[in-house]
């Protein structure tokens, strides 16, 4: 091992690099020009997300416990948009609310510490990095919830998030270590050759697969899921539903598609059932909630019982298909976020009366706002159709008919609930709307880089080609 | 450039100077000027088709075929044939229309006008579609316009329409999308690659069991759009509440996706389904018919006693397609074409009767014969084509269906049929009875006195879409000729 293998680490290395930065920063800026760790922040992760699109070549240090190929890369470089686009969208709320109390710095460093998280768990090569980044990646998220100090529910959120977390990842270590018992390595590489399906095993995969649930917020384990959104500063709920559920949908991915391949016959059957239930719940929920975090929350819900068609087949056509989806959800999602935060920042207001007549006085806002639910319902020409089309596709091919006609059905009923809020934005008209407003610099960047991830993904087809090309080191 | 691909560019490119437009006088010219140049297009296109056709006897002509999806084999795959041309034509002269009729749109006009277009875009890209997922594509484009300009520019219970309306639809769009799934997965049956191609597929002899499974999915996923009894009822809530240029295009324009669908898709590539399950949905259609006419006469509200009758004579369409025939199949595609043109007209038409009087109450009009001559007489003569008289292209159509449908010497299609042609005197009893009601008699109301004129825009849009019902009436045959032609390929197909 030389000093030029450490390069295949060099996205973490830059990363780790950054947050140290800041912490030194934070020393020297003196005490009336505290927002200028925010532009610094900014600037910093737009080089280091640049410099991400330098392709690595596809090779494994310490032992086999890190690792990292191209699709592995790909997916940092799509958790790391999707980073850049949060902090954009939350620049101006840092910039009012946070950074006069001098907590400016402990954001950004938490929330890079977290992505550093699941940077490690995604590159991991055994179950005792995959746990490491785990926690890495959640711990500091559980601050960053309970962010908002002066609002209870804040504080609320944080408890609920690091409890159920705890849980979570008590269970799922739990399950890893039956998988020890019955292979006797953490190596993914040595458990390949030797699982089989034995009671332990399965009870272990089991497990396993119920820790990942909650950070995917999977029915049955997406209880905290409302309630943590609805709490957390908008820009925290953005992160958990877009970054941290990509995260933990991309290693549950690789693990059943490697690690557990052999176990395939008993965790397609967890995963029809579970897809169907994630997304009725998902969706049905969704139908009566007023208040836009928990409507998003719900949606966030039913789009992973989606993505679980593309896991379901577990082949290269699933992974790319999941990629797909995620890198497309990633955008959907983020724009829809940005609009409520961008709204509530302002006027303080998050629930979808609040938002009948928003056309007629924000007409920008509420173009991006029906594009991402156009996204996210699945309505073409925009992405969020080709993602949907190609999961259904994927799930097709195997023959899941049944299950492909559930999430048809689904689709429909999201669509119901997407429409409600375009009906309350453009075929609403009311005296109380909110007035206009401008957005400062970084939101418009922030929500401009989502649209335009929405209007090109789909129709742009070699994005999709790459992904399909890069899928299959995983194999 | 293809002539072909233009069809969705000149819109895109209409839309794209909308955005900067202000107002709506600079609106209404640009959409104007759009819709001229599209509908100039059609026209050029017909030529352009007949001189084509004389020298190419492919399926398609016009054909232009782009990779789009490499590893799905999805590609950007367009042509025309007879039908789609004639389709082509009847949606430019119906969108034109549409932007005369709407030439007072005071409310968001610049919203009204781009939503008007992509609608238009999503019917011209289902028409030139021979890929099966670009035409669901299309499919949805054209679909989602509707919720946006029923439900801001709509009148009455428009909320709850827009949302039904788009619900129905996007849920039989969704269905669809699990038939062309089915329909894709079983292209290879033949050993060859897996395609979304119409015409690769139709070469494929898609295993029976398959076809018996996802016909009915493609049949009902098209013809909820097409009306279908029972997934009608989206139909005559959304066209009362709809604005006029959007009820015109979308009875006009829009059902018509159903009818070509189950014929280009349906019964194309799952012939052995369509055969297995003819006299199911044969029944679903004819009650339809009947269903249809009836519910016609009950009503009062001139919007539902169209919509009712636009049910009826679209289930029409989809008897005559079910009959799996050359002569009806003619007859469906020119009820297509006519209906499109008639019920366009009748919408144009109640919309200018609303917009004088503030009412559509058959029974608190009276003697608007007296009062606005033009509007009336033009009234007259489209209801005289919509019960089918000889010289309107309303005769013609169903001509050619019952003819069709009653070579058929099995017992069930003539009772069918027997039944379905007795819609047509139900059809004469609501057509006369608004007609007496309405236009003949004393006035009824005293303000119903000075109504206004009729504008010149109104009467460019009426006499746009009088020109082409007279003229397939009287002149029927290259209509006919172009159509029978594009049919061979079809017919041979399914009977085989």
């Amino acid at each position: 091992m030389n000093i030029g293998s450490f390069l295949l680490m060099r996205q973490e290395i830059l990363l780790l690099a950054i947050i140290l930065l800041l912490i030194i920063c934070e020393i020297f800026i003196s005490q009336n020009k505290k927002s200028s760790i925010i532009h610094l922040a900014i600037f910093l992760f737009g080089i280091h997300t640049i410099v991400g699109f330098f392709a690595i070549e596809e090779s494994e240090i310490f032992g086999g416990m890190f690792r990292t190929n191209g699709l592995i890369h790909f997916f940092k470089n799509v958790l790391n948009i999707g980073v850049l686009i949060i902090l954009l969208q939350s620049a101006d709320w840092l910039q009012e609310k946070i950074v006069h109390e001098n907590r400016g710095t402990e954001f950004f460093v938490l929330l890079f510490s977290s992505l550093l998280g699941m940077y490690f768990m995604i590159s991991s090569g055994d179950f005792l990095m995959f746990y490491l980044g785990l926690e890495l990646s959640m711990l500091p998220v559980a601050a960053l919830a309970a962010y908002e100090t002066t609002q209870r529910k804040s504080s609320e959120a944080g408890i609920k998030l690091i409890l159920s977390s705890a849980l979570a990842s008590g269970v799922s270590l739990f399950g890893i270590s039956m998988l020890y018992a019955t292979t006797g390595s953490i190596y993914f590489n040595d458990i390949i050759e030797v699982i089989t399906a034995t009671n332990l095993s399965i009870l272990g995969l089991i497990l396993f697969f119920a820790g990942l649930g909650f950070k995917i917020s999977l029915v049955p384990f997406h209880f905290w899921t409302a309630d943590v959104y609805e709490g957390a500063p908008i820009s925290i709920a953005s992160y958990l539903s877009v970054i941290s559920k990509g995260a933990a949908i991309f290693i549950l991915m690789i693990l059943l598609f490697t690690v557990l391949k052999p176990l395939m016959h008993i965790w397609e059957n967890i995963i029809y059932v579970i897809a169907v239930a994630t997304m009725f719940i998902g969706n049905l929920f969704a139908l009566r909630q007023q208040n836009m975090k928990r409507f998003l929350a719900f949606s966030s819900i039913a789009q992973a019982g989606f993505i679980l068609l593309g896991l379901i087949i577990g082949n290269q056509l699933g992974a790319a298909t999941v990629v797909y989806f995620v890198l497309v959800y990633v955008f959907s999602n983020l724009a829809a976020f940005g609009v409520v935060q961008a709204i509530s920042l302002r006027t303080g207001k998050e629930k979808m009366s609040d938002y009948e007549g928003l056309y007629r006085t924000n007409p920008n806002l509420s173009l991006v706002m029906m594009l991402a639910l156009f996204s996210l319902a699945g309505i073409p020409p925009v992405a969020g159709f080709f993602g949907k089309f190609f999961l259904f596709t994927a799930a097709a091919s195997e023959g899941y008919y049944i299950l492909v006609f559930i999430a048809v059905v689904n689709v429909t009923i999201s669509l119901y609930y997407y429409l409600l809020v375009v009906r309350a934005m453009f075929l609403r008209q009311s005296d109380t709307a909110i007035p206009f407003f401008k957005n400062n610099l970084y939101m418009r960047l922030g929500l401009i880089i989502a649209v335009l991830g929405i209007l090109i993904l789909g129709i742009y087809s070699p994005v999709y080609d790459y992904i399909y090309e890069l899928s299959k080191n995983i194999l | 450039m293809d002539i072909i691909s233009l069809f969705i560019i000149v819109p895109l490119l209409t839309i794209l100077v909308l955005v900067f437009t202000k107002g709506l006088k600079q609106a209404r010219i640009i959409s104007m000027i759009g819709s001229i140049i599209q509908f100039g297009m059609a026209i050029n296109l017909v030529f352009a088709y007949f001189k084509e056709r004389a020298v190419n006897d492919a399926i398609m002509v016009f054909t232009k075929d782009v990779v789009w999806y490499e590893q799905f084999n999805i590609h950007y795959n367009i042509g025309v044939d007879g039908i789609s041309v004639a389709l082509l034509l009847l949606t430019t002269i119906v969108v034109l229309a549409g932007v005369f009729i709407s030439w007072k749109m005071k409310d968001l006009p610049k919203e009204f006008f781009i939503s008007l277009i992509v609608l238009s875009i999503g019917v011209y890209g289902f028409f030139i579609s021979l890929d099966l997922f670009m035409m669901f594509v299309f499919f949805e484009i054209a679909v989602i316009p509707m919720y946006l300009l029923i439900g801001i520019w709509g009148s009455g219970p428009k909320e709850h329409s827009a949302m039904k309306l788009t619900l129905m639809l996007m849920g039989a769009s969704a269905v669809l999308l699990v038939a062309i799934l089915g329909i894709y997965f079983n292209s290879n049956a033949d050993g060859g690659p897996l395609t979304f191609n119409i015409l690769e597929i139709a070469q494929v002899n898609i295993p029976i069991e398959a076809q018996i499974i996802f016909f009915p999915l493609t049949f009902i996923g098209f013809a909820v759009i097409g009306a279908l009894f029972p997934f009608h009822t989206w139909s005559p809530d959304g066209h009362a509440s709809a604005p006029t240029a959007v009820s015109m295009l979308h009875a006009g324009v829009l059902m018509k996706l159903g009818g070509y669908g189950i014929f280009r898709v349906a019964m194309f590539l799952l012939p052995e389904g369509a055969l297995y399950w003819s006299w199911f949905f044969i029944i679903l259609a004819t009650i339809g018919v009947i269903y249809g006419a009836f519910a016609a006469i009950k009503q009062t509200d001139l919007k539902y006693i169209n919509a009712y009758s636009s049910v009826s004579h679209l289930s029409l369409v989809l008897f005559a397609l079910l009959m799996l025939n050359k002569t009806a199949w003619n007859g469906a595609i020119i009820q297509s074409l006519s209906h499109g043109f008639m019920t366009a007209l009748f919408f144009a038409l109640i919309g200018m009767i609303y917009e004088r009087t503030h009412t559509r109450d058959v029974t608190k009009l009276g003697g608007l014969l007296k009062v606005i001559p033009f509007i009336s007489v033009i009234y007259v003569i489209a209801g005289l084509a919509s019960l089918g008289l000889p010289g309107f292209s309303g005769f013609i159509a169903e001509m050619n269906i019952f003819v069709g449908a009653f070579q058929h010497d099995n017992m069930f299609y003539r009772v069918a049929t027997i039944i379905s042609v007795s819609a047509i005197l139900v059809t004469a009893v609501y057509i006369l009875r608004v007609v007496g009601i309405m236009l003949m008699g004393p006035v009824k109301n005293e303000a119903y006195l000075n109504l206004e004129k009729v504008t010149w825009y109104e009467k460019t849009g009426i006499l746009l879409l009088l020109i082409p019902i007279v003229g397939i009436g009287v002149a029927p045959l290259w209509l006919s000729n172009m159509i029978l032609e594009s049919l061979q390929p079809f017919i041979q197909g399914v009977l085989q």
